[in-house]
This record gives structure tokens, C-alpha cells and sequence, in this order.
């Protein structure tokens, strides 16, 4: 169940389907990616797509976030969304990542997500999100 | 060395009050011990036998006597009176209580000091050369290189969850003093037409399997090194074998693949992450470097007066030459006869920054080899820091010799550890106690894990001694033929092992082999590559 969603649109009703099923059968819009699932397979058909499920079996597996940039980083704007073993202290780095909705199997405290997301005001590096880089604030 | 503006000051101050929130709801039962791992981990926090131990980063070795006293005053304030300096340039605690951890985070942030991500499937500490800024063969310093990669590799939102934990190495000359080719990711700034570039090597390591890393670039433009190794990272990160965690670091990978096929892979990732725009523009290199300008060198160039013959046996010994006339390099061996390898107690870190202060410009290092250097002394100068040392126990005159050992904490205090490595260490000390005869010895890089992970980097030892658990008896291998230097190799197994006093026994044997075999100045480690295994063989078991 999406707990968390940073967005304005609609939730997607359609279920989502595996990268092998969409990838046979292309007019579903929402599609599920395991950790093993290469997300580039997915590039030429991301303006038809308006879901993209990354799950996350064990937290400590961390390819989905590598999925979640490329896919941020090819143009997708659809939903993007992080579902299995998402904890209070994965979220920001999935936020910078490009993931805008989280479906944690186990519930998570609000205000601890809240928290997490407000820690930081400054990042070093560029990523997903739209977090102007330190060194980018240091030279204009 | 570098200082902080305000971005990287808020960025570890928010770092300790994230952590105080993490204890918080550990402590107060809100995440369960297995969620909480990950995340004191990534903090350098450790679960050990007896207490918890943190690991506090040295970024690529370097500090001001500031923060030497700050880690002289957490061992007196929330330990026990003495700190421990590893392989990557860090310090250890290994007293640590959980409820205190956050206050020592924020004594730390104070002095522009941290331990993020000194743990944890992460990108690791960013180490370097220790002579740095200092040696005279090298093409640049190489640590601004390190500082921006430290910046870039902190919090990365795509790398906190790799499949394994992630090491890089930075070095600018053709001397390899950091074990360069032995990390996941090694660098070695190169000039190419008059322009600073590095050479990048992937996939070296130690632990169960070591590996040499090959080179995968031969030069990478500064203004494109955080797109090149995004990209190696990434390669990485999508491949990287998550079934077994022993089979988990990068060298396998490169292993399976092959580097033809890795550096392709990296290749064609790299054509896409540098369209991003992650590289920062040259000028924040430019910034960084100025930080580490040479200091105003004014010393005139005296020779040292020699006539102590004590002072001038160390002379010999641990101090180096520097690229600036009048100046020398001092190495402190935190290596005592009986000793524990890279221990130093409070009020000998506070000596070792007063000297700092005085004499080295206010800097120190801490080295690969559990030591610690004063990079800028004025030869004028060497006869009073000699002295000082003295004074504290800390002029023991035998770097790189036999008795300058690495050795890994062990089952004194690891979790991991199958067999005890300090005792070992101060066993073969204390037999090649006779300051005469090691010196006689020369060179010899002794290296002892106790277990197969390596933190006691055995393989690269000209001898090398791993401790395994035999039958619920510590048992201890013999390997011959290593090195972390530039003449990088992996040791060799010499055969069955051996029980404490055994090895001791086994290793004065290989060096007396050694002497006996030895022609005109050749090393330890050069004998063995003339003559092979077999001589030694036979001295150790015949």
C-alpha cells in the first residue's frame, strides 16, 4: 500500500505488470521492476508508462537505485515507486534518487519520515532530485 | 589541509543529530537491532566481543594537531585512556558505550571531524599517500583529488547500499606507499602533455580472494574523474554478485567479466553519466587545492649534528628525505619491542600534536603501516622532536623493518577474528628484539591477519601470517613473497601451519634463510623472488 506519495496526480489504478510481461505485451502503463531487471530495457517506452514499481526485497540491496536514476535520468516523469523493505532511513537517498511514492511493507512513523527528509539541506553530489549541488552553490 | 566552509560544516553537524535520532529510537526500542546495523555501521560503529568500537575517519590521513588532541581527549573522555590507528588511516575506540556515541560525534564535528561511512556497504574512507605534499617524486598532491572525491562519495543517494563496502586509494607518484593497487578502486595522478589526469585501476583487494587491480583507464581528465568513476560505480552496483557476500567486492566482478569487458561496460556507462552534468567545474579542484599549499618553507639547509649515535641510528632509519631542502620527513613508529601494533595512549597522541604544532607546520599523517608521520620538520630541528619522542616512548627506530609489523586487532577484540594477531606481533618483536640484528635484516614488511579477511593485509606482506581456527585451535600460515608496494604481488603459502610459538620459530627460520642467500642488497623479498619457495621450504620444514 503507498504510504508516502510526493506527488500531485492521480494514483494509478492498473496493476503493474513484470519487465518481461510488459515487454511481450507493451500497452500496460504500470510496470514492476525486480532488483535483477535491467531498467534500460525500459527506455524507449517511458512516455507510455505512468507507473514504475521498484521493488526492494531486502533493504540492503541497493540496485533499485541505480534503476530509479536511469530511468529519472532518461526523461521519466511518471510515478515512481519504491515498494518492499523501505525503511525511515533509506527514504532520502531513495527521494535524491528520483523515487516519488514508497509503499513499505511495514508501516513507518510519519513524523520519523519527516524527519529523515529534513536533515539535510545540503548535498555534495547531483543527483535525481532537484538539489542544487554544494560544489554548484560554491562556483554559481 | 583542508578547512570547512559552511557547507560542509552543516552537512556533519546534521550528520550528529541524524545519529542521536537513530540511537534515540534504537534505545528506545523503535528499530530492531537488524534495522539499526546498517545505519551505526555506515556510521563506523561496530558491535565488537566486549563493547561497541568506532572508527573515526582521517580523510586520506592528514590532520592538525586540533584534532590529534580532540582524538587524545575522546580516548581520555570515552575510552580507556588509548586509541587505535588502523591500515586505512583511521583511529579506533574500542570502549565505546552506545548512549555517549552521539556526544563523541558532536566533540568531533567541533574540530571538522567525523566517522561517516568508516563502515557499511558504502564507499569507504578515501586513503593516500602519507608522504603527500612532501615526497619528492611526486607529479601533484594528491589529496585535493581525495577531498573531492571524499565530498562526492558522502551521502551518495545511488552507492550507500553497494554490495559490498567500497575503498579507493589516491597516489601521484611512482612509489607506492598506500597499497594503491589492493583497493577497489586505486588512482594514480599521472601528467599527460603538461595536464594532471589519473590513471585508474578497478577491482584490486585483499580478504579471502586477493587480486591485483588491472588498469582499466590510462587517463582520466580531472574535470571528468566523478563521471568516470559514477560510472565505474554504477557498472558495479547493477552486477556486483549479491548472493555471497564473500564473493561481493568489485574484484570479482572485474575477475568474471574480465577488464576488457568491465572497461567496455564502464566505457559505454560513462558515454551517458558525463551528458549529467555531475562533474563539478575545474575551479572547485582549484579551490580545494589551494588549501593544501606548501607551507612557507624558510629552514636553511643544515645537516643534523650525528654524534648521539642513538639519535642518529633514527635518524637513519625514520626519517626521509623531503622535496624542500632543510626540510625531512619523520616517521613515528607506533611500534614498540612487545607492544600493540599501532596503539598510542592519550598523552602520547597529545605529544605527537604539540610536535606538530611546533615543528611540522600543524600537520600529521597517519599511515597505512599503523604509523605516523611528521611531514615537514626542519633538519635543525630533528635532534629536539628526537628527543620529545624519546621522552614519550615513541623513537623506536625500526621503521619498515621487521619489527614495524601490521597486525589486525584479532580475537583480542574482533568479532570476525579466528585466531589472536597481538600476541603474535609482539612475539616475533620481541624475538628480533636486538636492534643490531634486525637492522642487519633490512627491509622486511611483516603483515598478520587473523582471519581471512585480511585487515592485517598478510597477503601483501614480504611475510605474511594468517591465523585460522584449526579444530578449535588458533592456527597460523606462513605466506612469503608479498607486497603492497609499487612491486605489488600477493604471498605465497609456504604449507601446513603452525601453533604459536611455531610461527615465531618458522619466521626466524625464513630469515636466516634469507640471510644466508642473500647477494649484495637485495631485500627480503628480493631473495625470495631469485631463489623461490623451495630454500625457504626446506629452512622452515626440514
Amino acid at each position: 500500500m503507498v504510504e508516502f506519495r510526493y506527488r500531485d496526480d492521480e494514483v494509478t489504478e492498473q496493476p503493474s505488470v513484470t519487465l518481461d510481461a510488459f515487454l511481450d505485451q507493451s500497452n500496460a502503463t504500470a510496470v514492476r521492476l525486480e532488483p535483477d531487471d535491467d531498467a534500460r530495457k525500459l527506455i524507449p517506452f517511458l512516455d507510455r508508462l505512468t507507473l514504475i514499481e521498484v521493488a526492494f526485497p531486502k533493504f540492503r540491496d541497493g540496485r533499485g537505485y541505480s534503476s530509479a536514476r536511469i530511468l529519472r535520468e532518461a526523461g521519466y516523469t511518471g510515478e515512481l515507486r519504491a515498494q518492499g523493505d523501505v525503511l525511515v532511513d533509506q527514504i532520502a537517498f531513495m527521494r535524491r534518487c528520483g523515487f516519488d511514492s514508497f509503499a513499505p511493507e511495514g508501516s513507518l512513523n510519519p513524523d520519523a519520515v519527516e524527519r529523515a527528509l529534513s536533515t539535510y539541506d545540503q548535498f555534495y553530489q547531483k543527483a535525481a532530485d532537484a538539489a542544487v549541488p554544494v560544489w554548484k552553490l560554491r562556483h554559481g | 589541509m583542508y578547512k570547512y566552509d559552511n557547507y560542509d560544516q552543516a552537512i556533519v553537524d546534521a550528520r550528529v543529530a541524524e545519529f542521536r535520532d537513530q540511537v534515540n529510537r534504537r534505545m528506545a526500542g523503535e528499530i530492531t537491532e537488524d534495522q539499526f546495523k546498517p545505519l551505526r555501521l555506515m556510521n563506523g560503529l561496530y558491535l565488537q566481543l566486549h563493547a561497541y568500537m568506532l572508527r573515526v575517519a582521517i580523510p586520506y590521513g592528514t590532520l592538525d594537531s586540533r584534532q590529534m588532541r580532540m582524538l587524545a581527549h575522546i580516548a581520555r573522555k570515552y575510552d580507556r585512556d588509548y586509541g587505535h590507528f588502523t591500515t586505512r588511516q583511521n583511529i579506533q575506540y574500542n570502549w565505546i558505550k552506545l548512549e555517549e556515541c552521539a556526544d563523541l560525534l558532536e566533540e568531533l564535528a567541533s574540530v571538522e571531524m567525523h566517522a561517516i561511512q568508516t563502515s557499511g556497504n558504502c564507499i569507504r574512507n578515501i586513503s593516500s599517500d602519507q608522504y603527500a605534499g612532501a615526497a619528492a617524486d611526486e607529479v601533484a598532491d594528491p589529496r585535493p583529488w581525495a577531498e573531492l572525491l571524499r565530498q562526492w562519495s558522502t551521502f551518495h543517494p545511488e552507492f550507500s547500499y553497494l554490495p559490498r563496502k567500497f575503498k579507493i586509494a589516491v597516489i601521484a607518484s611512482p612509489e607506492d606507499r598506500a597499497a594503491m593497487r589492493l583497493h577497489d578502486i586505486g588512482l594514480e595522478l599521472v601528467k599527460q602533455d603538461g595536464e594532471l589526469g589519473a590513471r585508474v585501476f578497478v577491482g584490486g583487494g585483499m580478504g579471502r580472494t586477493p587480486m591485483i587491480a588491472p588498469e582499466i583507464n590510462p587517463f582520466v581528465k580531472a574535470d571528468d574523474l566523478l563521471s568516470y568513476i559514477e560510472a565505474c560505480l554504477r557498472v558495479y552496483n547493477r552486477y556486483g554478485r549479491r548472493d555471497n557476500i564473500y564473493k561481493a567486492r568489485i574484484k570479482i566482478l572485474v575477475h568474471e567479466i574480465g577488464a576488457d569487458e568491465y572497461r567496455r561496460q564502464v566505457a559505454e556507462e560513462f558515454a551517458h553519466v558525463k551528458t549529467l552534468g555531475i562533474d563539478p567545474p575545474l575551479a572547485e579542484l582549484e579551490r580545494i587545492s589551494a588549501f593544501f599549499a606548501a607551507p612557507a618553507f624558510d629552514a636553511a639547509d643544515v645537516e643534523p649534528d650525528r654524534s648521539d649515535p642513538d639519535f642518529a641510528v633514527w635518524l637513519d632509519q625514520n626519517v626521509k628525505p623531503h622535496k624542500q631542502a632543510g626540510y625531512a620527513i619523520v616517521n613515528i613508529s607506533l611500534k614498540p619491542i612487545g607492544g600493540i601494533p599501532g596503539d598510542a595512549s592519550s598523552a602520547q597522541i597529545d605529544v605527537m600534536a604539540d610536535l606538530a604544532e611546533k615543528y611540522s607546520f600543524d600537520e600529521l599523517r597517519v599511515t597505512h603501516a599503523q604509523n605516523i608521520v611528521l611531514p615537514h620538520v626542519a633538519k635543525r630541528d630533528l635532534y629536539a622532536v628526537w628527543q620529545a619522542l624519546r621522552e614519550a616512548d615513541l623513537a623506536n627506530a625500526n621503521l619498515d623493518l621487521i619489527s614495524d609489523i601490521i597486525a589486525c586487532p584479532g580475537l583480542d577484540y574482533c568479532s570476525l577474528a579466528n585466531a589472536r594477531s597481538i600476541p603474535i606481533a609482539q612475539k616475533i618483536a620481541t624475538r628480533f628484539a636486538d636492534a643490531e640484528r634486525q637492522r642487519d635484516v633490512g627491509e622486511l614488511k611483516l603483515k598478520i591477519s587473523g582471519c581471512i579477511n585480511a585487515c592485517g593485509h598478510h597477503h601483501a606482506g614480504h611475510i605474511g601470517i594468517l591465523g585460522v581456527d584449526k579444530k578449535g585451535v588458533e592456527n597460523y600460515q606462513l605466506t612469503l613473497g608479498g607486497s603492497g608496494a609499487e612491486d605489488v604481488s600477493i604471498g605465497k603459502i609456504t604449507g601446513p601451519g603452525f601453533d604459536e610459538d611455531g610461527i615465531v620459530d618458522a619466521v626466524e627460520k625464513a630469515v636466516e634463510k634469507y640471510r644466508e642467500l642473500r647477494e649484495g642488497d637485495e631485500r627480503f623479498v628480493d631473495t625470495y623472488r631469485r631463489v623461490g619457495m623451495d630454500p625457504f621450504k626446506e629452512a622452515i620444514y626440514g
